[in-house]
């Protein structure tokens, strides 16, 4: 997994509510047997029409957010399913950071398992960003996850929560799994107790 | 020893290691696999020559992207990239030797139906599934989570997720229901008032009365909905309505196994004076039964009110709820019943088990649906199926109007060729209403199976009492 560190970059706004999943990414994408190339397809209907053409007033599309690496957004973000196809669209498409008063759970543990950090902030400091966020391109917000802060164009820093191991794994870019399976002794030693005590299972 | 909740016990029983910071490797007793969220786990592990760790405890059936046309067993019912996904999960069920239920078999359903029809999921247990409608096992007090495809693959490897334990939420329903209110009002209406987002870090124990008087069926509708309030899991306290779901069948324990099981499944429930994070309680009395007007579960009315004006809400939820008017084609104002519906849906993992299709079937019978209305229900299992058509429920359906089809998720998220058209309006019993869930610009309305049964009939969102 790629590591993260410390980030500048375009912040754009999306205020709205409740983004869920099926917004993220439509499910007609997640006919997929691969994790890669739904960069194209993030928001697919917020940000095309019908025909493919696109979809002016959609945020992502406007010139100033093309590069956009962190979204501010409205409470919730990521409700729904369970799909990790929206993380890894969302990665795809460039974006290492997203920032909101709250997220929904299964959503927030699938970031951090693709290198994305999600941020939860308090309702005033989240309406800052997102005012210096519809600022455009010129006004970059600074990310950094060693310092748990995030900084807007004019300076002003807020500092942010983070679970200290998936903090440790994504400082690091490691492997869950990996980890694990150094602690298969733990699991072999669990194992034999259940046979005992819960056979049935 | 201090009072623990439910939660609190199911958890101290599956912490395989705990961290000095508090994350767990919790152990997994069930994974459940489908074959949209699987296969990039399975390729994972061949890519780092891992293997299942334990494939006896590891159960798979294809469902969200299977035709439910009687017609299936012709491939070309199926497009080119839902059938690859199918195969990698034959091949992938294969080479990894886990239990399997293939399309061809009988068994074969939506995976949240067939896991507890066929006894994999005891209570007591840890169960996860990638796919968020997990939380439907919870309805025999078992924890189960929603996991991502990366959760899956480290449940695979290691049959452990790492999590930090939740907070405890109770959800008590007091008293009884009156007539016409179901287990999906129940389970909409606790949305209705916590919001989408009130469960957010939660397990939602559900108690009171009028949950101990539900079915296992009405207690699989009541959990399943548990992530549509965010919470991580929803679960009931085992009882004698759960063992006697759960005897007999085929992965079950038998004899002195199930005496044990038994003996500590009674040990399962919240001791007296536990604490609980947040509590809620509704009265059973006060439940109506509910509709959806907007494109958000959140967005729960009583079938006799009006479609609300954005200007009654607050925040970042007027705009949403502007946007969710505009999309659902409504005026502010409106009464809900006077709604016409294009299509009805009955089915999913949230109402496609058998008394949800002999509730349909009260409604329907006799009757004929409205002229033009496309109508149809899709069985959660093929036992399910099977066991209408032993019943005499098929046949009312037909006679009905209804198509009668086979097992699988369906229309519930339109994978497959089951979708509504722009600006299609469906009265439906699944548990998403979001924008393009059903179709791109397809009109969700989320009801019980007797309010979808009725609004076929009139071709409009009916309150099922007037139907009784
Ligand atoms: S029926 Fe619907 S909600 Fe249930 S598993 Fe299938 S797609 Fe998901």
């Amino acid at each position: 997994m790629e590591k993260f560190d410390k980030i500048t970059g375009i912040a754009a706004p999306m205020p709205l509510v409740n983004i869920d999943t099926d917004m993220i990414i439509p499910k007609v994408f997640l006919k997929t047997i691969k994790r890669s190339g739904l960069g194209v397809n993030l928001f697919d209907e917020m940000r095309f029409d019908r025909q493919g053409n696109e979809i002016e007033d959609f945020v992502l599309n406007k010139p100033q957010y093309r590069e956009t690496e962190i979204l501010v957004a409205g409470d919730n973000f990521g409700c729904g399913s369970s799909r990790e196809h929206a993380p890894w669209a969302i990665k795809d498409f460039g974006i290492k950071c997203v920032i909101s008063t709250s997220f929904a759970d299964i959503f927030f543990n699938n970031c951090f398992k693709n290198g994305i950090l999600p941020i939860v902030l308090p309702k005033d400091q989240v309406d800052v960003l997102m005012q210096d966020a519809e600022k455009g391109a010129n006004a970059r917000v600074t990310v950094d996850l060693e310092a748990q802060t995030v900084t807007t164009s004019d300076g002003e820093s807020f500092s942010f929560e983070v679970d200290t191991f998936k903090k440790h794994c994504l400082m690091n870019g490691l492997d869950d799994i990996g980890l694990t399976m150094e602690k298969a002794a733990s699991i072999d030693t669990y194992e034999e107790q259940a046979a005992q005590s819960r056979p049935w299972v | 020893m201090s009072p623990k909740t439910i939660y609190d016990k199911i958890w101290d029983a599956h912490v395989a290691h705990e961290a000095d910071d508090g994350t767990c490797l919790l152990y997994i007793d069930r994974h459940l696999v489908h074959e949209v969220t699987s296969p990039q786990a399975f390729e994972g592990l061949r890519m780092t020559g891992r293997s299942v760790r334990a494939p006896d405890k590891t159960i798979a059936v294809p469902d969200h992207n299977v035709p439910t046309t009687l017609d299936r067993a012709n491939a070309a019912t199926m497009t080119e990239d839902s059938r690859i996904q199918v195969e990698a999960l034959d091949k992938n069920a294969k080479d990894f030797g886990i239990h399997y239920y293939p399309v061809s078999d009988v068994r074969q359903g939506i995976v949240h139906i067939v896991g507890p029809e066929q006894g994999w999921t005891l209570p007591g247990m840890t169960v996860v599934c990638g796919d968020s409608h997990t939380a439907t096992h919870g309805a025999f007090g078992a924890l189960a989570h929603g996991i991502g495809t990366s959760e899956v693959e480290h449940v695979l490897a290691t049959q452990t997720l790492i999590q930090k334990k939740s907070k405890n939420m109770k959800v008590e329903i007091t008293g009884k229901l009156k007539p016409g209110v179901t287990a999906k009002d129940i389970t909409l209406a606790v949305i209705g008032q916590t919001g989408t987002a009130g469960g957010t870090g939660y397990v939602i124990e559900y108690c009171g009365e009028a949950i101990r008087d539900l079915s296992m069926e009405g207690r699989m509708t009541v959990c399943n909905m548990a992530i549509e309030g965010g919470a991580r899991a929803g679960l009931i306290a085992p009882d004698e309505t759960t063992y006697e779901y759960v005897k007999g069948r085929p992965h079950a324990p038998k004899g002195a196994q199930w005496e044990a099981a038994l003996a500590w499944w009674k040990t399962l429930f919240t001791d007296e004076g536990a604490h609980f994070d947040k509590v809620i309680t509704l009265r059973g009395e006060d439940i109506q039964p509910v509709v959806t007007w907007g494109t958000s579960p959140e967005d729960v009315l009583p079938i006799t009110a009006t479609v609300p004006s954005p200007e009654d809400f607050e925040g970042g939820k007027v705009e949403a709820a502007r946007r969710s008017i505009e999309y659902m084609g409504l005026k502010p104002g409106q009464k809900l019943t006077d709604i016409e519906i294009d299509t009805v849906f009955i089915g999913s993992c949230t109402n496609g088990r058998i008394e949800d299709l002999r509730a349909a079937a009260e409604i329907l019978k006799g009757k004929k649906i409205k002229e033009g209305m496309r109508a149809m229900i899709v069985p959660g299992s093929g036992l399910v199926r099977a066991q209408a058509e032993e019943e005499g429920l098929a046949d009312i359906f037909k006679e009905a109007g209804f198509e009668w089809r086979l097992a699988g998720c369906s229309m519930c998220l339109a994978m497959n060729p089951d979708q509504l058209a722009e600006e299609e309006r469906c009265a439906s019993t699944s548990n998403r209403n979001f924008e393009g869930r059903q179709g791109y610009k397809g009109r969700t309305h989320l009801v019980s199976p007797g309010m979808a049964a009725a609004a076929a009939i009139t071709g409009k969102l009916t309150d099922v009492r007037e139907m009784m």
